[in-house]
């Protein structure tokens, strides 16, 4: 399916290209704006911003691929991620983990069937002093015990 | 004791308050010298590096050419991906004037025109703190063309935010430089350096988000007051992030040299069910770890940190009580240098890899005491071997822990080797007569 940025997105982009002398180096936030407007970043997608960026679409999956963040599959429509990193991993993060695993009843890299929720174990997210942690979608949720982060899950139901 | 970076001072990170406390005044008092006065000052004020190598600030700044035709650039490093480290965040969050502050009289005295402030991407809420307090600079004519007419002098800069995606490699400096130059972000081989070749080729200085937010509090003050504060070879205070098994986590400013144990004891609020430490990290995951029994006496700072056999790194202090199971810990944090490699590298790309087999082979209970000298082997074969310092950061820890709780880990391959001899045995009586029932 081809993809094109909205009117909107593509102001959007105008803003963020003034940033920097090359239009490569503007590849990252495009990237975010893409995904955002599409849930994930689809062959299609790398296409437009290859074109956007006048870059290469290997350079695009280059950068796609390397970080964490950017999706190539679709994500649940709530996307948590638990840190099991050290300092979470001494205050219990391991149960939580699999407790939240147990709730979902999917594993790390899945999607519920209804593709409410997915699941990521995430390494060290800078919430040491607040620990244990998971986030959902973009926000933090940190303090947890295992009975917290149930209540957070089922608000989210 | 007064605090520099984080300030006791509510809704310190609005606009108008930080204008009430003297906001603005040190970059006005810096448009008054030279450039080069202000590296001197700062220089001479021992400012030190806050990320991970404690370089001297001022002397970083001086490496950049005083004559050139290309444009300069500051990178600001708020990539904070290091487990254990959780300090820039509050600085975007409660100081991020300051920040810009520092911005501004560094890249005055370096003569950059363009700033980009590299935050990781997961820090989304503080990626938008940041962007939200630059809009509010903009507007006020703090950075941007219109500095010219708000501060005098013919001097302005601009400043941007970059939001990462998440990969800890992009805190290493040259990564952090091809990530924003929107390549895949592989840490380059040194040198040429940042200050020669950096941004697009063009002289580059790069500087954690503590280190800049120091530098008004310098000029302002002046460097005597700042080198007279805490250590004098690491001076001024350190952010120092507290985590793991204590009672009261948290980051805490305090002058550089602060005892550990004061830090753990008397600001964290000790261990909890008062246990016993076993080991503590002091300077984030990459560093090597120290025993709980040789705590004693052990200041914060770069140069007795190094005595005592580690470094400051970024200050992220992790506490593992008596119960902890050190293999386990050693396990996940290989799993994250293994996990975080580029890939660039053979040794740190495979050698993570065969650490973590053979750390999870011990955590299973089938390892050898062979597997523990061929942890500290591949970790000594990674070491040195790499283009970055991931390559350090992921072999530390394997080789330090291994070597200063050998008992731990050699206690635990027994066990398994113990086991062993008992199936040998069970399982040859089986075979001599594997039909017959075994009567005890």
């Amino acid at each position: 399916m081809e993809f094109k940025f909205t009117e909107e997105n593509l102001q959007k982009i105008e803003t963020v290209l003034k940033k920097y002398p090359e239009k490569k180096a503007a590849v990252m936030p495009v990237l975010y704006i893409a995904q955002e407007q599409n849930g994930y970043i689809s062959g299609e997608v790398m296409k437009e911003v290859a074109r956007v960026c006048e870059m290469p679409e290997e350079e695009v999956l280059g950068v796609v691929t390397f970080y964490t963040m950017y999706h190539q599959k679709p994500i649940g429509k709530y996307h948590i991620q638990v840190c099991t990193n050290v300092s979470c991993m001494l205050r219990g993060a391991y149960e939580i983990y699999d407790k939240v695993k147990d709730q979902l009843r999917i594993n790390n890299g899945e999607v519920t069937a209804d593709r409410q929720f997915s699941l990521e174990e995430v390494e060290c997210m800078g919430s040491c002093g607040t620990a244990p942690m998971i986030a959902v979608n973009e926000d933090y949720y940190e303090n947890l015990d295992v009975s917290s982060t149930i209540k957070i899950l089922e608000s989210l139901k | 004791m007064e605090k520099i970076v984080l300030p006791d001072i509510p809704n310190f990170d609005k606009i108008d308050t930080y204008l009430a406390n003297g906001g603005f005044s040190a970059y006005r008092k810096a448009l008054t010298q030279y450039p080069d006065d202000i590296i001197d000052q700062v220089k001479k004020s021992g400012l030190r590096g806050r990320g991970g190598a404690a370089f001297s600030a001022g002397l970083k700044w001086s490496f950049m050419p005083k004559t050139t035709d290309k444009p300069k650039y500051l990178c600001v490093n708020g990539d904070e991906s290091e487990p254990g480290s959780f300090k820039d965040r509050q600085i975007f969050e409660y100081n991020p004037f300051q920040l810009i502050e520092g911005i501004l009289i560094t890249c005055y005295a370096i003569g950059a025109k363009t700033c980009y402030i590299y935050i990781r991407g997961e820090y989304h809420k503080w990626v938008k703190f940041m962007e939200k307090a630059v809009e509010t600079a903009y507007e006020k004519g703090f950075v941007g063309e219109k500095m010219k007419e708000v501060f005098g002098g013919g001097f302005f800069c601009d400043i941007h935010v970059h939001k990462g995606a998440g990969a800890y490699i992009c805190g290493e400096e040259s990564s952090l430089m091809n990530s924003i130059e929107g390549k895949r972000p592989y840490p380059r081989v040194k040198p040429p350096f940042p200050a020669q070749n950096g941004l697009w080729g063009n002289p580059t200085t790069i500087n954690n988000v503590e280190t800049i937010t120091n530098v008004p509090a310098i000029i302002n003050k002046g460097w005597e007051w700042y080198a007279s504060i805490g250590e004098p070879k690491h001076p001024g205070t350190i952010l120092f992030g507290v985590s793991g098994h204590v009672n009261k986590p948290g980051v805490y400013e305090l002058p550089s040299g602060t005892l550990l144990t004061d830090i753990i004891y008397s600001y964290a609020g000790g261990v909890p069910g008062n246990k016993k430490i076993k080991c503590v990290i002091p300077g984030g995951s990459s560093m090597p770890p120290l025993r709980g029994d040789q705590l004693e006496g052990v200041k914060m700072d770069a140069e007795s940190l190094r005595m005592a056999g580690s470094a400051i790194g970024t200050g992220g202090i992790m506490v593992m009580d008596e119960d902890t199971d050190l293999v386990k810990v050693l396990a996940r944090i290989t799993k994250f240098y293994y996990h975080e490699s580029c890939g660039q590298c053979t040794p740190c790309r495979e050698g993570t890899g065969w650490m973590l087999k053979l750390l999870n082979r011990i955590l299973r209970g089938e390892g050898s005491t062979k597997d523990v000298e061929l942890l500290v082997s591949v970790a000594n074969n990674i070491e040195g071997n790499t283009v970055c310092a991931l390559g350090e950061a992921a072999a530390w820890p394997v080789k330090f822990m291994v070597t200063r709780f050998r008992d731990e880990f050699e206690a635990r391959v027994k066990e398994s080797a113990a086991r062993e001899v008992v199936n040998k045995v069970h399982s040859m009586r089986r075979t001599v007569n594997p039909i017959s029932p075994i009567n005890i």
